[in-house]
């Protein structure tokens, strides 16, 4: 709790001298939400640590930055203040601890799936090898998978939605005032296209280093769409299923097949890129305590994008079974982390942008 | 490395003039050296504190709004100047400004959207996204993209000059001794602040006590060196900045978060308890420009702002946190300061003060009378606790004494002899154009184009 509350300080102390500065407030909308204020509860802190999205600009344009004795770096201050909220908001309060073991638990979680799915394909099927070529259901019966991936869906949006309940009562705000359809637009649209990656003048970001780039952008924009259509794979599919009673497995140019294998190959390029980009990154700018946490959600994405993909190649052969049992292992614990893992930050920040579309001046 | 370095262009310095005139000699194929004193993380110099650049533009741009005339930024720099203006070489510096922003760009400086952020001087000066440092790193990054060889913690230390010309230059590089031969040489390495001896010289011991506002590595050698080589020394060491900012601000680098600016809310007390100014003589730019010197003058260069609970809001936040007590004695006793004094200060300033209608947006009619001295504007009764205080030192953000220079910033030595190869820019040059107060922006203006000019014509010579 004391090293919580030295976290809290060391952001407070930075954000005051920032705010009698202000020559950062172009970068993003940390610096317009601080000039908002003059006092700074923890809420409000907490609140800027979901608004930063960690770009690192402000660090190399602060006079302030060590070695100044003022020693302001609002990147990794805010980023250990954004982990403590991880935890603090996180529900059951019991999985507060998972965001400081994340390669731990998702490591154990996917073996774990891993036993569980390959018991259920031996109760079901004769073994993995002899199921026929291209027929998932052969190994888990539809309704199977339905309710093991049901139950871990009900979790997930049970889990994150309590969290959200957490992160608007700490940051002092109600649904209803807060969830307006003019502030809930225009975080969306703030967060969906990651306006704060530009510089908020559409250069690019000062990451993994110095150098202004737009590859964080990109490759958070390949992770997120890519994500975002292999879920439109998995949705389209359902559709397919019990709205118009169509059987998998579908052509190569039917909806849920396009969408996974560009979603696919989208998540695998993006969460690659992030990842290389990560290991180049400037040591004054990241918080090494948060490292496992990013790592371990990258690698988990990346390995549900390769296994689907090699899915999707290898069916038609005697791997099908192999093949699935390890992609099913890894989507089922990617889902079961998700409420205490690195996913969470997109929760967060978007009721951040939302938080800030609701206070932000009108120009 | 080797013990001699040779090149076309030297430069000296590494802030933004510095910077600019690399540049510039890169642009017309010199081979250039930049020298730096700082290390890499405290380079830049003051231009690392600055935030925007003063630029006339006569239709909107995309960093600017409406339109500033040259008329208009000349009769801005000759008010706050009191007339210490040259008003040839500043003309030349504003219409130079013109053309500024978009070589920034090109430069990879990137500014601020005209319409965002502090909009009352979104007309008149184009702000750097980020601040100067963000434009310094963009410098750097583009010299050393564009081929200049950048040498950090190396201090010019020796010009040595035969028939007006410098023949090289003696530095020390982290520690060893080396030699520069450059056909050319750009001084741009700042004024002499940061020199405490020097300015003791200048302004007795009352100097120890003063606050750097920025680079803690502008000691004044280059100018010292052109001062024994005969070059033409212009203004004198008292001439600069020197504000009145938060006493408890770093020795040096503390940079524009130690400005406070409540003295015209509240009475401004020596350590003796006594007031010794009008506090309400003026608005902040030059109600900012003359209390450091007002400071300077008393016991310790130490003064303190005393407010009441219907200041607060008025003010810009300070980083320091206001010393705060419910009653006048108990804040007497908390700053040091002699109580029974401060107390009989305040009840004669109260008593002397006559009601009007309070508007801090303009010289309002609220004053007192028959006090020694009086406050003019915005005097109100101190008397709603709990009360407030900020203690002010001088602080000196820049220096004016420097080098003559000729509109194509070749130095100039004694008996008006026109150095062929030794150009200078930005602060050690600053006082050919102004020589007294400042006005937002200017000394960027100043340094960018003077750095162009000497980094151009130094490679002329050079490349020549």
């Amino acid at each position: 709790m004391q090293q919580l509350e030295k976290l809290i300080e060391d952001a407070r102390h930075s954000v005051g001298i920032c705010n009698s500065c202000r020559y950062c407030e172009g970068f993003c909308a940390v610096f317009p939400a601080m000039e908002q204020r003059l006092d700074f509860t923890k809420g409000d802190i907490n609140y800027l640590a979901n608004l930063c999205h960690n770009c690192s600009e402000c660090y190399y344009a602060c006079q302030y930055a060590p070695p100044h004795e003022f020693n302001v770096n609002l990147p990794v201050q805010l980023a250990a203040v954004r982990q403590t909220t991880y935890q603090s908001y996180a529900w059951p309060r019991g999985i507060a601890r998972g965001f400081e073991k994340s390669g731990l638990l998702s490591s154990l979680f996917f073996m774990l799936a891993l036993i569980v799915l390959l018991g259920v394909a031996t109760l079901f099927s004769n073994g993995l090898s002899s199921a026929p070529a291209g027929d998932f259901y052969a190994i888990f019966p539809h309704g199977v998978l339905v309710t093991v991936f049901g139950l871990a869906a009900l979790w997930v949006v049970t889990a994150l939605i309590m969290g959200f309940r957490a992160f608007l009562k700490d940051t002092g705000e109600k649904p209803g005032e807060l969830l307006s359809w003019k502030n809930v637009k225009e975080g969306m649209a703030d967060a969906f296209s990651l306006k704060y990656l530009h510089g908020n003048v559409k250069t690019g970001c000062t990451y993994p280093d110095d150098e202004i780039s737009p590859w964080r952008r990109r490759f958070h924009h390949f992770t997120f769409y890519g994500f975002m259509l292999c879920f439109a794979a998995t949705v389209s599919g359902t559709i397919f299923h019990y709205v118009f009673g169509w059987q998998a497995p579908y052509n190569f140019f039917s909806l849920p097949k396009l969408t996974g294998t560009i979603g696919g190959i989208s998540l695998a390029i993006g969460t690659a890129g992030q990842f290389w980009l990560k290991r180049k990154a400037d040591p004054a700018i990241v918080n090494i305590r948060q490292m496992g946490m990013d790592y371990a959600f990258i690698a988990q994405l990346f390995l549900a994008a390769v296994t689907g993909l090699a899915l999707m190649v290898f069916r038609e052969t005697p791997a099908l079974a192999t093949l699935l049992v390890i992609h099913l292992a890894v989507i089922l614990s990617l889902f079961i982390t998700m409420p205490f893992g690195k996913f969470v930050h997109g929760l967060y920040r978007l009721g951040a942008l939302i938080k800030y579309a609701k206070e932000k001046p009108l120009h | 490395m080797k013990d001699t370095l040779l090149c076309d262009v030297l430069v000296v310095g590494g802030g933004n003039a510095a910077l600019c005139a690399a540049l510039s000699a890169r642009e017309q194929k010199a081979s250039v050296i930049l020298i730096e004193s700082a290390p890499r993380e405290w380079r830049g110099g003051n231009s690392s504190h600055t935030r925007n650049l003063r630029c006339m533009h006569n239709a909107p741009t995309d960093v600017l709004t409406d339109a500033y005339t040259e008329d208009e930024y000349f009769q801005d720099v000759f008010r706050v100047t009191g007339g210490e203006t040259n008003e040839e070489m500043a003309r030349y510096v504003i219409r130079e400004t013109a053309s500024c922003t978009d070589w920034m760009k090109a430069h990879g400086v990137r500014f601020q959207p005209s319409l965002g952020g502090t909009l009352h001087l979104g007309r008149t000066n184009a702000f750097f996204l980020g601040g100067g440092k963000a434009l310094v790193n963009a410098y750097f990054k583009a010299a050393e993209k564009a081929g200049v060889q950048i040498l950090y913690e190396t201090q010019a230390q020796t010009l040595n000059f035969a028939n007006g010309e410098c023949e090289s230059v003696e530095a020390v590089c982290k520690g060893r001794k080396i030699r520069i031969n450059a056909r050319s040489v750009v001084i741009a390495s700042g004024g002499f602040e940061s020199n405490r001896e020097w300015l003791e010289e200048a302004w007795g011991p009352s100097a120890r006590n003063f606050i750097i506002r920025g680079t803690r590595f502008n000691e004044g050698v280059m100018l010292r060196e052109l001062m024994r080589n005969n070059a033409c020394i212009i203004g004198d060491p008292t001439q600069g900045h020197a504000v009145a900012i938060d006493a408890r601000s770093p020795r040096y680098d503390g940079g524009i978060v130690t400005r406070v600016d409540c003295v015209s809310l509240g009475i401004v007390v020596n350590k003796e308890g006594r007031r010794f100014y009008d506090e309400g003589e003026d608005f902040w730019p030059k109600r900012y420009a003359i209390w450091g010197r007002l400071v300077a003058g008393q016991p310790d260069q130490i003064a303190y702002c005393i407010i009441d609970s219907k200041a607060i809001g008025h003010f810009m936040p300070s980083v320091f946190k206001s010393i705060v007590a419910d009653t006048i004695p108990a804040l007497a006793e908390k700053l040091g300061l002699p109580v029974d004094t401060v107390q009989e200060t305040v009840a004669q300033f109260n008593a002397a003060v006559v009601a009007g209608n309070f508007d801090h947006n303009k010289l309002d009619d609220c004053h007192t009378q028959g006090l020694q001295p009086n406050k003019s504007h915005w005097a109100r009764k101190i008397d709603q606790g709990p009360f407030y205080a900020y203690p002010l030192a001088t602080g000196i953000t820049f220096t004016y004494m420097g080098v003559k220079v000729t509109r194509e910033a070749r130095v100039v030595m004694q008996d008006d002899v026109v150095s062929k190869n030794v150009f200078a820019a930005g602060e050690i040059m600053a006082g050919n154009i102004l020589s007294k107060g400042y006005v937002a922006g200017f000394g960027m203006a100043i340094g960018t184009v003077f750095g162009r000019i000497a980094g151009k014509e130094a490679a002329k010579h050079a490349t020549a």
